[in-house]
């Protein structure tokens, strides 16, 4: 209703709803993980950089053949595990010698030797969960929606199908011509994905 | 299958999944455990696990309302039962994080169907441990001023950083923390596969917010692994440094026994042994329950007895060794410690111990016992006997006789001992049914990785009728 009345007012800048839906890219269906490398390495020598696989499991090559870089999530979690490390020893220091001074056998109140078992578990317990939500936060997961969902076949990737997706904002992505492309690849079920 | 006796290969390196199964196949397998209907072997299992759990649930109760001097701990024996089920319930879970996580960094690929009923073993062990050192304070509501340092109003003190003890919490708090972690990242992808196939709508929205929006995208995968590499490789100096920091409760004591400096590796190989045991236990039962042999085959099985026989024999070298170095360090303590152990008032313990854990894996040494599922499965129950009777002994026996004759006793265990020991059990295993019946058993996604290297692996050996 709104819709329909603001679509006839024609104000500027205001798309109607049929122009404004969006394309997340096209998404073609593959019987096994060959035939997806090989259409990842047909699809970049033919020119299309912005390009996205799903699978059941981690296919090896895939990542060289899409041109992707390496994942940064060693670097964030040696951070964490020296700020564990370094967290337990101002712990152990500070309890021990400075706020709550506590004499036992006529040892000394901090020494680097008996704080070594905690200092290495909380380096592992910081760096654990720096791995694991370093990990969500580089998958941007949890999410609650993704049109890749709004593929019809999305299932599959979660099966034994392999999937490869055509960005829309690949530079070169025109709908027609990525089914065409896909499908000429060999891909099973191509479909244009609403984002 | 009749080419399968002919190849030769196969009779050296089966393949992991058989049976001819597709990338579907996996899925439909392992998914209908958890869509389909419970068999009656599944209630069965529930049916003595629950009243069991409500048992220990009732001890806990009555020993909360009471006070913990209705367990048998009493000078001179101050640590019973308590610590003797909380190391080992912590032990059997090690066997866990070593096929998940050490097993994965040396690329051993059977340990892929097995890996995910082991990690929820060792949470649930995990789990059933913590009780004791919880329980034993008498009032676990404020059981975490005294173990974690939380700073607080009433006392104005910290721990003794200095004590093991304290070593003792952060090492096994962080290894339960660590493993569940390990755990659930690896069921991500897999509860992703449940969500797609879910059918109810209750099933979509549970399975589809544990799965937290899984797509399987290669920049997904990408950064999966190497968290999963991560994990694994902090969780294999992890689970080392648990069970060593759990020995230092017992090394850096004085007391003749309990003083050695072999203790740390001697516990870390038991916890394996142990542990392994364990999963044997679970998996030949689990296996029978759902019929999994073309998942959990024999070369699994048979792989776990030999690890079981090695660290069986790493742990009977540890009692010579105690032997040896009670003699050779002249010490009248020590040397009296280990003989009292031998043949004083728990030689019974003693000998249960050595019978259990030194000569039933030597069955191991030969095929036929290995690959034969009523042996190893009676076998891993005389292990799991021998590996409680080792903690047992190791704490009653260097405690009950204390330097003077006059405060010499001999520990007996009380009905809420017995019931709550009992009770971890019916927890565990309640806990561990639940699991198999609402989480995939197996990892589905792991699976189809192995079954693919062994469908297009050129020199290995091919999956039997992969083509249809």
């Amino acid at each position: 209703m709104l819709e329909a009345v603001l679509s006839k007012l024609g104000l500027p800048g205001y798309e109607p709803e049929a122009a404004r839906q969006k394309v997340f890219g096209v998404i073609g269906d593959f019987d096994t993980p060959e035939d997806l490398l090989r259409a990842i390495r047909t699809a970049r020598a033919a020119g299309y950089t912005r390009m996205e696989a799903f699978s059941p499991f981690p296919v090896h090559g895939v990542d060289e053949a899409l041109g992707a870089r390496r994942s940064p999530l060693g670097r964030i979690v040696i951070v964490f595990a020296l700020l564990g490390l370094a967290g337990a020893v101002l712990l152990q220091w500070w309890t021990g010698a400075v706020d709550y001074k506590l004499i036992v056998a006529g040892k000394p109140l901090f020494a680097l030797e008996p704080s070594v078992p905690i200092m290495f578990e909380l380096a592992v317990l910081l760096s654990a969960f720096a791995a694991v939500l370093g990990m969500f936060h580089l998958n941007r997961i949890p999410t609650y929606y993704h049109p890749f969902f709004n593929y019809s076949r999305h299932a599959g990737a979660s099966n034994d199908r392999f999937l490869l997706a055509i960005d829309a904002q690949d530079p070169k992505f025109q709908a027609e011509d990525a089914v065409r492309f896909l499908d000429s690849c060999g891909s099973r079920h191509t479909e244009v994905v609403e984002a | 299958m009749a080419d399968l006796a002919i190849d030769p290969r196969m009779e050296l390196n089966p393949p992991l999944v058989q049976g001819g199964m597709t990338y579907s196949d996996v899925t439909d397998k392992i998914s209908s455990i958890v869509e389909g209907k419970a068999p009656k072997q599944w209630w069965i299992a529930m049916a003595v696990a629950v009243p069991l759990a409500l048992l220990l649930f009732a001890c806990l109760g009555y020993l909360v309302t009471t006070g913990i001097g209705v367990w048998g701990n009493n000078s001179p024996v101050g640590w019973g039962w308590d610590i003797t089920n909380f190391v080992w319930w912590i032990g059997i879970g090690h066997a866990g994080t070593l096929i998940s996580a050490i097993l994965f960094l040396f690329r051993q690929k059977w340990r892929t169907s097995i890996n995910r009923a082991a990690e929820a073993m060792t949470l649930f062990a995990v789990a059933c441990a913590a009780i004791y050192p919880l329980f034993h304070t008498g009032r676990p509501w404020r059981a975490a001023y005294w173990l974690f340092p939380l700073p607080n109003e009433l006392l104005h003190m910290w721990q003794n950083f200095r004590s093991p003890l304290m070593w003792d919490v952060f090492a096994v708090s962080t290894y339960g923390t660590v493993s569940a972690l390990f755990w659930y990242v690896g069921l991500i992808p897999d509860l992703a596969t449940l969500r797609d196939r879910s059918t109810t709508p209750i099933r979509k929205t549970i399975y589809g917010l544990l799965s937290l929006g899984w797509r399987g995208s290669a920049t997904q995968w990408r950064h999966y692994e190497l968290a999963y590499l991560l994990l694994a490789g902090l969780s294999t100096p992890l689970v080392l440094s648990v069970h060593s920091i759990v020995s230092f409760d017992f090394a850096t004591s004085l007391l003749p026994g309990w003083h050695t400096t072999i203790f740390p590796p001697y516990f870390v190989a038991g916890a394996v042994f142990s542990g392994f045991a364990m999963v044997v236990t679970l998996m030949t039962l689990a296996r029978w329950i759902y019929g999994l042999e073309n998942l959990i085959t024999m070369k699994h099985l048979e792989n776990m007895c030999k690890v079981m026989l090695a660290t069986g024999m790493i742990v009977g070298f540890a009692y010579g060794t105690e032997f040896f170095i009670a003699w050779y360090s002249a010490n009248q303590y020590e040397r009296f410690i280990f003989l009292n152990r031998a043949f004083g008032p728990y030689w019974w313990a003693y000998w249960s111990m050595i019978a259990c854990n030194v000569i039933a894996p030597q069955f191991f040494w030969f095929k036929k016992f290995r690959t034969s599922i009523p042996a190893m499965f009676i076998l891993s129950i005389f292990i799991n006997i021998g590996m409680w009777f080792e903690r047992f002994v190791i704490i009653a026996t260097s405690l009950h006789r204390d330097f003077l004759p006059s405060s010499w006793g001999y520990f007996s265990p009380t009905w809420v001992d017995i019931g709550t020991y009992l009770g971890t059990f019916g927890l565990f295993l309640t806990l561990f049914l639940l699991f198999l019946r609402f989480l995939p058993a197996i990892a589905i996604s792991e699976v189809k990785g192995v079954l693919h290297q062994q469908v297009s692996a050129p020199h290995g050996v091919p999956a039997h009728g992969g083509s249809h």
